[in-house]
């Protein structure tokens, strides 16, 4: 039986992943409020902004105890929806049309940028996805994991000092948990803007679409 | 009846409310809490850490709760109390006496910050052994630093196992010199394992008890365990 262009196990976590996104983001930032600078003190990086506001609108949890509880509760829901969404698409082999395998996919991915730039007609789209979006949506999941492990290494760098080292110790965890949030943030932006001008993507991410829906164009 | 007032209250505390952020020891944010207190009391270790470069002298910031930095009361000395076979009453020869550690170690500040110093002190485990404690399941500790018309000074309140860690010590010198007022002279708690609101400064009082205590941040909604 062919798959839906978009099964069940990949629409909820889409969805949970909106308002968990959110939250996570928007007391992020409320934490960040309380130290909104990079690098030890003393030696702060001269590469990453310091000092910067973070205007109230974008912050939930209202002071510096109250964001952190919500980030930390927040988080497990998270880790747990990211946790199904990679064991159904390593379990299903759904991976393969989703995740970008650069021999495969790159040719499509720059035809792909280059039609949307008009400098190029686009070539015709196989599959469910093409290159480019491959690339983004793959982009995502490393960000996420770069996020998740980033946040692990700040929240336990002594205890969890392995994997803070990976990300440069403390601070470094820091940087790279922030510039994370940046890039997903303009991978949303972009999600945004193709959504809304491929909109017919977004009843198929409701209802799953017609099965075998795109396998059959050439 | 059922005011509107309560009724409220009732809807409030089925829904959002369970997770207001300005209570976060309530509802849903407060059970957050206690199962990531499970999970950070299950991964800690008794390894050691060895941090990088030491932050100078004046970038390592000062924090204290009184409105200036607090000055020991005349006669200081440290009490070690609560279920113990010896209690101790110590000053700073006495604590100078005891078989002395050093580690470098980076400071992680519950805003967001770090900052790398040297701590020479004697080991909690140390003084719990001279004083005879039994196996209390908290520690807590008690400062001079009383805020401004306030009667009890800082204070906060630890699990044994954090406690007994090798690195934490009750430190009297700060990167080779003795530790000066701003930090918590005349000895103050310091750890690998804690946030910065966790280590004591301006220490009067270790307390081995079987009551799980708050402290001055805990009781305004900061996390209780605080473990890095």
């Amino acid at each position: 039986m062919m798959r839906p262009p978009q099964p069940l196990a990949i629409r909820v976590t889409h969805w949970i992943n909106v308002p968990i996104i959110i939250v996570m983001a928007a007391s992020g930032l409320q934490i960040l409020v309380a130290y909104p600078n990079f690098g030890p003190q003393g030696a702060q990086y001269g590469w990453m902004p310091q000092n910067f506001h973070i205007p109230q609108v974008l912050r939930i949890g209202g002071w510096l105890a109250g964001a952190r509880h919500v980030h930390f509760a927040c988080a497990w829901l998270l880790l747990a929806n990211a946790l199904v969404y990679l064991v159904y698409l390593l379990a299903s082999g759904e991976f393969r049309r989703r995740w970008f395998w650069p021999p495969r996919d790159a040719g499509s991915a720059v035809g792909a940028a280059l039609g949307y730039l008009h400098i190029r007609e686009a070539p015709r789209q196989r599959g469910l996805y093409n290159g480019l979006q491959r690339a983004a949506y793959t982009g995502a999941v490393v960000l996420g994991v770069a996020l998740v492990g980033s946040g692990l290494s700040m929240w336990k760098p002594v205890q969890l000092h392995r994997l803070a080292w990976l990300f440069g110790g403390y601070e470094g965890a820091r940087a790279v948990h922030f510039l994370s949030l940046v890039a997903l943030a303009l991978f949303i932006v972009g999600h945004l803007v193709m959504v809304a001008i491929h909109w017919r993507t977004v009843p198929e991410m409701i209802t799953g679409g017609k099965p075998g829906a795109h396998e059959g164009v050439e | 009846m059922l005011s509107r007032r309560d009724a409220l209250r009732a809807l409030a505390g089925l829904g959002l409310a369970a997770c207001d952020a300005s209570k976060p020891k309530r509802g849903i944010l407060g059970v957050g809490e206690r199962a990531n207190e499970r999970v950070q009391s299950a991964l800690l270790g008794d390894h050691e850490v060895s941090a990088g470069d030491i932050t100078p002298a004046d970038a390592f910031p000062v924090y204290h709760v009184a409105p200036g930095i607090p000055m020991p009361p005349a006669g200081w000395r440290l009490l070690v109390t609560g279920d113990v076979e010896r209690p101790l009453s110590l000053d700073l020869d006495e604590l100078h006496k005891m078989a002395r550690t050093d580690a470098r170690i980076e400071h992680h500040c519950v805003e967001g910050w770090s900052a790398i110093a040297t701590w020479t002190g004697v080991r909690l485990s140390e003084i719990a052994k001279r004083a005879g404690a039994r196996e209390t399941e908290y520690v807590n500790f008690r400062s001079f630093d009383v805020p401004q018309g306030g009667t009890v000074g800082y204070a906060s309140c630890w699990d044994r196992e954090s406690a007994m860690h090798p690195q934490t010590m009750v430190a009297y010198g700060m990167n080779g010199a003795p530790l000066g007022p701003a930090h918590g002279a005349p000895v103050r708690i310091y750890a690998a394992v804690k946030l910065g609101y966790k280590q004591v400064k301006y220490l009067t009082e270790i307390q081995f008890i079987s009551k799980r205590l708050g402290g001055y941040w805990e009781d305004q909604g900061y996390e209780w365990f605080a473990g890095v």
